[in-house]
């Protein structure tokens, strides 16, 4: 949870904070606490106590009086049964003012948030104002200090921006003496570590005092702030920043809080920075988590987090340093073995003498003691951890020492000497620092012990071969050390690489995809594989979270209701949730928003092989590049179809307006005629002979089956156009299209010479009847529009390898190239002002769309002697069903 | 062409919902001696139906209330009076449940008064006719159903027992329309449902044989999307 989550957010005004401040439970905060909300009540707020401490003491003793009271969210969670404040009801409820009893509770598991002090939050955002309580000894950058006065591990802790942006403060004190009076009644129920510790009464004016310099603290800021925004001119101190250096040690979590009581007291920014070198990448798994817990504490703290990533700590701390402006720079110097204390004091050194001018603590280290107060999960023991390869080592110097005196007598010790090098160099390469330390010791003891006159003895002859024995040690300490760092170096870029693979991987399978569907399926494959475990995808429909792949649906783990629950919540707030995180921390799976400029697109959820109580850095940036690449993918095609429906708008818009013109026009002709002739014969049908009446009813007669033809046609190419055009596929007879062609235009074909030369032997294809046949008559019809009667139409079809090849040929006036493509297109005529020929332009074009629906192509080629020939192709099935034996 | 006025009186009942078409077709059918009664709505048509006792009935798809299918469904459960459907091109789905359904046949608008008017010839010949003509002559296509034999223009054509089967379930029902799954399940039973290539291939050789131009049928003719018909003597 960073500060900036508190300044932002919507148009609701959030709710004020008033916290309930004391030294010790029993001081009466929530006496207190109650006085001042029935006050409120008196003077008639909306007020709601969501959670008293003690329900049962409050709901009993007539404690409340008039205030009302939200029962408690009754949940079970593996068996166990637990009572929270029920938040669901509280936002629901909207009152003004909610009484929250102890801000620094640790939510039972399976609740939404993992602590009180985050449903609090959400409270405040959603404008409802809240009372709470708190104790000093939970406040985070206080806990150590807690800890040495007290002995009390406290491990329900807040974090200090709480109260520092708190509206209200009330100190609530008691006299200690009265305090201790209290205790020895027993009227409030506590730990038997805490009576231990309340019982000494310097302890307790300890907390007290620790209590009221924090407040005090606090107050002072207030007025200073208060001074500034008011142009108050006072004695500012000058912009302090504070550094803290942290590492993957448990004892950075001490240096960190150090910091942050640092820079509350200077007013002081806080940086924290992390230095990540080849030599100290935290290699095992334990080191790994505790980082990402001290950059979660970093991040809780209100820190500014800087991960730099360097050959040399110092150096890389001090550049940073310079960089920022940062005066004061917060090291830790735990006592470890050693040479690893060699090692750490180096980097402390080196930082005080390239400091210039910033002062630099060092905070000496307790680390077993303070490691326990917030376990992080255990994790299984790596390799290195083990005895093995301490006893490999040994092994391969025994090896190496029977090779040797096998070799002995051929070869000078030099040689001998160099050999013990290779087990040093194994080790540090495959194991790590510790066996190869040893094996550089051991192998110098070996070599004393067997080969170095006398031999069996750890005594030399001669002296000259101690400064032997140190510059083997001294040879064998620095190759050791390279090697570790080369190998470290690799596994380093090995992950980065790993990472950086990934997104290359993604970001060029979601590029292919063209469809949102497949961008999400590809995701969903490819974060599974990168991150070893199961990933699921919410995408969001009008405002409501659906899941947005339809294969490679995960199983079980990912579909609950639980893990539904917390997808919504991420995508109402836009926050990462579930597991790792501190909200829904009970989910299977971490949630991690797909956000665009302003809208939540989506949601991606992963679960990992192993999951852990929290996600390292590494993992969550990994994440998080991941669902910003999905989101991109997502607006891409999402803008991409909305440009293609503007596209077709304006087509069907333009397709509109020229079929409205054309049909006008193509409409009235047929209907003047009809109307012409059938008012002609209804006026004066008596003046006419038989022969004029049927030749007035022919008329008619043709321009109805003109009229039919043009709906025909229209409806056609609609279905073409809006692209709901769905073919029938089924096993057609060539001859049969033909047949049923021929006959429905019987009557047009009579003034034509029409030849049909067809081979009989020609397999089925696969295609839609009925639409096929239109093609014939479509070209057909074009045909006889523009030869002259009498003259003669080819029809013809043949076999071309896997293709039918239909050609409807005719005598006629040649049309010029650069129409050739263009008839096809819908509305085109041949443009000839001498001889107007009748219709939409449409025919051909409904022919092209449906011969390429068929995956066949059309074209107009020149035939000999002056031939149009249109021809179309249609691609022939592998295995066509053929004779049936009977 | 028969004589105008004598139909012996059969009586039509057209049931549509739009008075333009009722109005056309009454007047053309009663011209052509028929007696007509008229219904608008689905359900008015099978009451009229039960009521009347028509010789035949024109029924058309797209009706306000039930759809024409319903209402073939209904008649059928007590009557086999010949239905013929009147359709329009984008009610081929409908159409073919319809004649399944037991509709005798349809027409397509806009259509020609004299195809209509040989429609219900056929359908009121086929349901007056005796089952037991042993030969039905077709143009040049003869069938003598009794000996098994096919003769065009005299000569014997030789057919395999499914052609054979086809051709003979086709001319007893002349004039007709056949659906696909009609002709597959009379001949091949339920399991060769909707294969409709089979038929495809078995027409296609049969054509060979009996047509004078396979490519422009006359006894043979399909009716694209919906099945065969054998076309009448006429």
């Amino acid at each position: 949870m960073t500060q900036s989550k508190l300044i932002k957010h919507e148009n609701i005004t959030r709710g004020k904070i008033t916290i309930f401040l004391g030294y010790a439970s029993g001081v009466g905060k929530t006496y207190a606490m109650f006085q001042k909300a029935k006050e409120q009540l008196v003077q008639g707020v909306d007020i709601v106590v969501a959670w008293p401490d003690t329900y049962e003491v409050a709901e009993n003793a007539n404690f409340l009086e008039d205030l009302p009271l939200i029962p408690p969210n009754r949940l079970e969670y593996e068996g166990e049964k637990h009572k929270e404040m029920d938040l669901t009801e509280l936002l629901k409820r909207r009152p003004k003012l909610a009484i929250i009893d102890d801000l620094a509770h640790i939510n039972a598991p399976g609740s939404c948030h993992l602590h009180r002090y985050q449903d609090i939050e959400e409270v405040l955002q959603a404008g409802i104002s809240v009372y709470t309580t708190l104790n000093i000894q939970s406040v985070e950058s206080l806990v150590d200090i807690v800890a040495q006065i007290t002995g009390i591990e406290v491990t329900e802790t807040v974090p200090d921006y709480l109260l520092e942006n708190a509206d209200q403060i009330k100190f609530i004190d008691l006299p200690p003496e009265e305090l201790i009076d209290r205790l020895k009644k027993a009227e409030i129920p506590r730990s038997l570590q805490e009576k231990k510790a309340l019982s000494k009464l310097g302890n307790i004016n300890a907390l007290r005092e620790l209590a009221f310099r924090y407040t005090a603290q606090n107050v002072d800021k207030k007025l200073i702030n208060y001074m500034k925004e008011h142009n108050i001119k006072g004695p500012w101190p000058v912009g302090d920043k504070i550094m803290a250096c942290i590492g993957p040690s448990p004892f950075s979590a001490q240096v960190l809080r150090t910091a942050r009581r640092m820079a509350a007291g200077l007013k002081a920014q806080l940086v924290v920075a992390y230095v990540e070198t080849p030599y100290k990448y935290p290699a095992k798994e334990s080191e790994q988590d505790q980082l990402s817990y001290n950059l979660r504490l970093a991040e809780e703290l209100g820190a500014e987090i800087v991960h730099l990533a360097g050959n040399s700590v110092s150096d890389e701390l001090i550049a940073l340093a310079g960089r920022k402006n940062v005066t004061q720079i917060v090291i830790g110097k735990p006592l470890h073995s050693r040479f690893r204390d060699f090692w750490r004091e180096s980097i402390v050194n080196d930082v005080i003498r390239g400091s210039h001018g910033i002062s630099v603590h060092v905070i000496p280290g307790k680390p077993k003691k303070i490691k326990k107060a917030k376990q992080v999960h255990g994790s299984a023991k790596s390799q290195r951890d083990s005895i093995w390869p301490y006893v490999g080592t040994n092994l391969f110097i025994i090896a190496i020492t029977i090779f040797n005196k096998l070799l002995e007598p051929a070869f000078d010790l030099t040689n001998i000497a160099l050999l013990y090098l290779l087990p040093v160099l194994f080790s540090a390469v495959y194991w790590g620092q510790g066996p190869s330390i040893m094996a550089s010791l051991v192998g110098v003891l070996a070599f004393d012990i067997f080969f170095v006159p006398p031999v069996l003895s750890i005594t030399v002859a001669d002296l000259r071969y101690l400064l032997s024995f140190a510059i083997f040690l001294l040879v064998a300490l620095i190759t050791s050390n390279m090697a570790i760092r080369l190998s470290n170096q690799a596994n380093l870029a090995r992950v980065r690489e790993a990472r950086t693979g990934a997104l290359y991987a993604l970001s060029r399978k979601i590029v292919a995809e063209t469809d949102i569907e497949g961008v999400l399926n590809t995701a969903v494959n490819v974060v599974s594989e990168t991150i070893g475990g199961k990933a699921i995808i919410y995408i969001s429909n009008k405002d409501k979270l659906e899941i947005g792949t339809t294969t490679a649906l995960p199983s079980g783990a990912l579909l609950g209701v639980n893990e539904r629950e917390t997808a919504d919540w991420v995508f109402k707030h836009g926050e990462a949730a579930g597991k790792g995180t501190g909200t829904f921390n009970k989910a299977n799976a971490s949630y991690l928003p797909l956000r665009s400029d302003e809208e939540n697109l989506g949601v991606l959820g992963v679960q990992t092989e192993t999951p852990k109580e929290y996600l390292s850095q590494e993992q969550r940036r990994l994440l998080e590049a991941f669902a910003n690449l999905i989101a991109v993918a997502v607006i891409r095609l999402q803008l991409a179809e909305e440009a293609q429906k503007a596209q077709y708008l304006a087509k069907s818009e333009k397709l509109r307006t020229v079929l409205f013109n054309s049909i006008s026009h193509e409409i009235r002709t047929p209907l003047a005629s009809i109307i012409g002739a059938v008012s002609s014969l209804l006026e004066q049908g008596d003046v006419f002979s038989k022969k004029d009446e049927i030749a007035l009813l022919r008329t008619v007669n043709e321009s109805a089956h003109r009229m039919d033809r043009l709906v025909r046609n229209m409806f056609d190419m609609a279905r073409l156009e809006s692209g709901k055009l769905k073919l029938k596929l089924e096993w057609c007879d060539i001859q049969d299209i033909i047949g049923v062609a021929l006959r429905r235009m019987k009557e047009s074909t009579v003034y034509h010479k029409l030849r049909v030369k067809v081979n009989p032997n020609l397999p089925l294809v696969k295609a839609d009847f009925a639409l096929l046949e239109q093609v014939l008559i479509n070209l057909i019809e074009n045909a006889i529009k523009y030869t002259l009667s009498g003259n003669e139409i080819l029809l013809e079809v043949v076999r071309q390898g896997n293709e039918v090849k239909w050609t409807v040929a005719n005598q006629g006036e040649v049309i010029p190239d650069k129409e050739k493509e263009k008839i096809f297109n819908e509305f085109y005529r041949s443009y000839n002002p001498e001889r107007k020929t009748e219709g939409t332009g449409l025919g051909l074009a409904i022919c092209k769309g449906i011969i390429e629906a068929h995956g066949g192509r059309i074209w107009l080629e020149n035939g000999p002697n002056q031939w149009n020939v249109f021809a179309f192709t249609l691609p022939l099935q592998d295995n066509p069903p053929n004779q049936i034996l009977e | 062409m028969t004589n105008m006025v004598n139909n012996g009186g059969a009586r039509i009942l057209i049931i549509d919902d739009e008075s333009q078409i009722r109005k056309m077709l009454k007047v053309a059918l009663s011209a052509h001696g028929y007696e007509i009664k008229e219904a608008s709505f689905g359900k008015d048509g099978i009451d009229k139906a039960a009521l009347y006792h028509p010789d035949m009935v024109i029924l058309d798809l797209g009706l306000p209330d039930i759809t024409g299918f319903e209402v073939i469904k209904q008649l059928r459960e007590w009557s086999q009076v010949p239905v013929i459907i009147l359709s329009v091109k984008e009610q081929e789905e409908d159409k073919i449940k319809a004649l399944d359904a037991g509709a005798d046949d349809y027409i397509t608008k806009p259509f020609g008064m004299g195809e209509l008017l040989a429609r219900i010839r056929v359908a009121l010949r086929h349901a007056a006719k005796s089952e037991d003509e042993p030969i039905i002559s077709i143009g040049e296509l003869t069938v003598d159903l009794a000996h098994r034999i096919v003769t065009v223009e005299g000569n014997e054509v030789k057919l395999t027992p499914t052609e054979y089967e086809i051709l003979k379930k086709l001319i007893l029902h002349a004039g007709r329309v056949l659906t696909h799954q009609q002709l597959l399940l009379s001949i091949w039973g339920k399991k060769y449902q909707g294969e409709n290539h089979y038929l495809r291939v078995y027409i296609g050789q049969l054509r060979r044989k009996i047509e004078p131009d396979p490519t422009q049928p006359i006894y043979i003719v399909t009716e694209p999307g919906v099945g065969y018909r054998l076309m009448g003597s006429e």
